[in-house]
C-alpha cells in the first residue's frame, strides 16, 4: 500500500514537473509557428496561412532589422564595460577582507531590489536636470547600470566556491601576483565570467523599461516591438526572436559539448 | 632567499592587499554612485518641484512642494495597492508552482537536470514582449485555453485577456524562471542523507520535508520571492499589454506620467514613494527571514 502511494506521489511530481516545462515553452512555440503565418489582417496573432516570406524577406521592414543592429552594437558595449566593472567588483568582495566591505555588498545589492521603473525614471529626471539629450549614449549608461549588479552576483557564486589555497600554493611557488592572478585565478573564474556576460547581453538585448525612459529618438529592437505591438507585429519580428532562440540554444549546447570533451580528456 | 627578503616579500604583498581592493572597487562603485545613487537623488529633488507655467513644456522650478506627494497619492493609491495585491499574488503562485519542480530537479532528475535548467532560462532568448504577446493569442477568446474555460463554467466573465487573471497569470509567467533558479540552488545544496536519515528514524514524508527539507531551502525562497515581488510590482508590461485600463498597476502610472504626460513632479513623487516602500518592505521581510547572504 505504502509503496503505491509513494508511486503516485512520485509519478505525480514527476508530471507536474512536464507541464511545467510545457507551460514556460507555450508561447515560444506559439512565436515561432507564428513566423510561418501569413497573416490575415495586420495583427499577426491566429494562424491563417503557412507561408515563407517573413524567413525570406526579414529586411523588408527596414526599421526592424535597423532597431535588431542597434539592439547588438548595444548589447555587446554593455556586455564588455558591465563585465569588467561587475567582475572587479566580485575580486574585491570575495578575496579580499577590508574595511567596508558589508556597506559595498548591501550598495551592489540595492539596483538588483529597484523596481526597473524607478532605475529609468531616475536616471531620466537626472538627464533632464542636467539637460543631456536623449539617445544611444544614455541607453548605454542606463543599462551598464542595472547590469552591473547582476554580474557581480554571478562572478561572486563562482569566486566563492574557489580554493584560496591554490592561490596561495602559487605564491609558495614564488609566482608573482600578477603570474598567480594570470594563471591560476583568472582561469577557475573564468566560467562564471563567460556566464556573467552571457547574462548582461541578454538583459541588455531584451530591455524594455529602462531604455524607453531614456532612448530619445533611437530605437531598439524592444522598443520596435512595443510600437508595434498596437498596429500589429509583422511576423518578421518572429523570424528574428526565433533565430535568436534557437542561437542561442545552440550555443549553449556547443558549449556544454565543449565543456564535456575537455572533462572526458583530463 | 634569506629570512629578511622572505620577510619583505610578505610585507610587499600585505601592503599591496591593503590597497588592491580598494582600485579594484573605484570604477565599478563609482559608476553605481553617479549613475544610480546621485540619479536618485536628483528623483526626490524633481519630486518637489512646482511647474514654471501652465504646461509642462515651461518646465519646473525647483522648490519644496511636499503636496506634489500628497496629491499623487490621493490620485493614485487604488494603482499602488493594486500593484501589490497582483504581484503578491504572482509570488505566491510562483512558489508554489516553483517548488515542486525545483526539488524534482535537485533530488530525482538526474541526467535530465542540465536539459531543465536550459529549457528554464530557454524563454529569456526570445524576446519579453513578444512572449507577453504571445499570451494574447494563447488567450484569446477563441483559442483553446478559453473555450475550454468556459464549456465547464470555470469564467465568471466569459473571457480571460482584460481581467486582472490575464495580468496576474502574465506575472506569474514571466517571472516564474526567478523563482525556480534560487529554489533550485539552494535545495541541491541539501544532502539528500538527512532526508533518508529522517526516513530511519520512521518520520513521515511530510513530516522530513516540513523539519529538514523546507528549513533548509529558505535561503532559497527568501531570494527567489524576492526577485519574483521586486520586479512583478514595477512591472507595467502585462498590464498593458493583457489588461484593461481598469488593471492598470502603478507602473503603468508612473510610466505615463514622465513620457506622456511629461508631469515630472508628480512621477518622481510615485516613484520615490514607491521605492521607499519597496525597501521598508523588503527591509521588513529580511529582517523577519533572518537571511543576510543575498548578494
Amino acid at each position: 500500500m505504502n509503496t503505491v502511494i509513494k508511486i503516485i506521489r512520485e509519478k505525480t511530481l514527476q508530471v507536474f514537473s512536464v507541464l511545467i516545462l510545457f507551460y514556460l515553452m507555450l508561447p515560444l512555440l506559439v512565436i515561432i509557428l507564428l513566423s510561418f503565418n501569413k497573416p490575415k489582417g495586420r495583427q499577426n496573432t491566429s494562424w491563417n496561412e503557412f507561408s515563407l516570406d517573413a524567413w525570406t524577406n526579414i529586411c523588408r521592414d527596414q526599421t526592424i532589422c535597423r532597431s535588431f543592429s542597434t539592439s547588438i552594437q548595444i548589447g555587446l558595449l554593455v556586455t564588455i564595460i558591465a563585465t569588467i566593472l561587475g567582475t572587479m567588483i566580485s575580486f574585491a568582495l570575495i578575496r579580499h577582507r577590508y574595511k567596508g566591505r558589508g556597506t559595498t555588498s548591501l550598495f551592489v545589492f540595492l539596483p538588483l531590489a529597484t523596481p526597473e521603473v524607478i532605475l529609468g525614471a531616475s536616471l531620466l529626471a537626472l538627464f533632464l536636470n542636467i539637460f543631456i539629450p536623449l539617445g544611444f549614449w544614455t541607453i548605454l549608461l542606463a543599462q551598464i547600470t542595472f547590469t552591473i549588479s547582476f554580474v557581480v552576483v554571478v562572478v561572486n557564486a563562482r569566486l566563492a566556491g574557489m580554493d584560496p589555497r591554490l592561490e596561495q600554493a602559487a605564491m609558495d611557488l614564488y609566482a608573482t601576483p600578477f603570474q598567480t592572478f594570470r594563471l591560476v585565478t583568472l582561469p577557475i573564474a573564468l566560467p562564471g565570467i563567460l556566464a556573467a556576460a552571457l547574462l548582461s547581453f541578454s538583459l541588455s538585448f531584451d530591455d524594455f523599461i529602462v531604455t524607453s525612459f531614456n532612448s530619445g529618438r533611437i530605437v531598439t529592437f524592444p522598443i520596435y516591438i512595443w510600437g508595434a505591438a498596437q498596429r500589429g507585429i509583422p511576423p518578421q519580428v518572429n523570424v528574428i526572436a526565433t533565430i535568436m532562440f534557437v542561437g542561442s540554444l545552440l550555443l549553449v549546447l556547443l558549449a556544454s559539448l565543449i565543456s564535456k570533451s575537455r572533462k572526458a580528456k583530463v | 632567499m634569506s629570512d629578511v627578503q622572505n620577510l619583505s616579500l610578505i610585507k610587499s604583498i600585505k601592503n599591496r592587499k591593503s590597497r588592491t581592493p580598494y582600485l579594484l572597487l573605484i570604477p565599478g562603485i563609482g559608476w553605481l554612485f553617479f549613475f544610480f545613487l546621485f540619479p536618485l537623488s536628483t528623483l526626490l529633488a524633481t519630486s518637489l518641484q512646482k511647474p514654471a507655467g501652465a504646461s509642462p513644456d515651461d518646465g519646473f522650478l525647483p522648490a519644496f512642494k511636499v503636496s506634489n506627494y500628497s496629491l499623487a497619492l490621493v490620485e493614485y493609491y487604488p494603482q499602488f495597492i493594486r500593484a501589490f495585491t497582483y504581484s503578491a499574488i504572482a509570488t505566491i503562485v510562483c512558489l508554489l508552482l516553483a517548488y515542486p519542480i525545483a526539488y524534482y530537479m535537485a533530488f530525482r532528475a538526474r541526467k535530465y537536470r542540465n536539459l531543465m535548467l536550459v529549457l528554464i532560462v530557454a524563454p529569456f532568448f526570445a524576446s519579453f514582449l513578444l512572449r507577453t504577446n504571445a499570451w494574447k493569442t494563447i488567450l484569446s477568446g477563441d483559442g483553446f485555453v478559453v473555450t475550454f474555460l468556459n464549456s465547464i463554467n470555470l469564467l465568471p466573465q466569459g473571457r480571460i485577456l482584460n481581467t486582472s487573471i490575464a495580468v496576474i497569470a502574465g506575472l506569474v509567467y514571466n517571472f516564474l524562471p526567478f523563482m525556480i533558479l534560487p529554489l533550485y540552488t539552494s535545495l541541491e545544496k541539501i544532502d539528500s542523507r538527512l532526508i533518508e536519515a529522517a526516513g530511519d528514524l520512521y518520520s513521515p514524508p511530510s513530516q522530513s520535508f516540513w523539519k529538514v527539507v523546507w528549513p533548509l531551502s529558505l535561503p532559497g525562497v527568501v531570494s527567489g520571492t524576492l526577485l519574483t515581488f521586486i520586479p512583478a510590482s514595477g512591472d507595467y508590461i502585462n498590464a498593458e499589454l493583457l489588461g484593461s485600463i481598469n488593471n492598470k498597476m502603478i507602473g503603468n502610472v508612473i510610466q505615463s506620467q514622465f513620457i506622456d504626460l511629461r508631469d515630472y513632479p508628480t512621477a518622481s513623487a510615485l516613484s520615490f514613494t514607491f521605492m521607499a516602500v519597496i525597501l521598508v518592505m523588503i527591509y521588513l521581510y529580511i529582517r523577519r527571514a533572518g537571511t543576510e547572504n543575498l548578494v
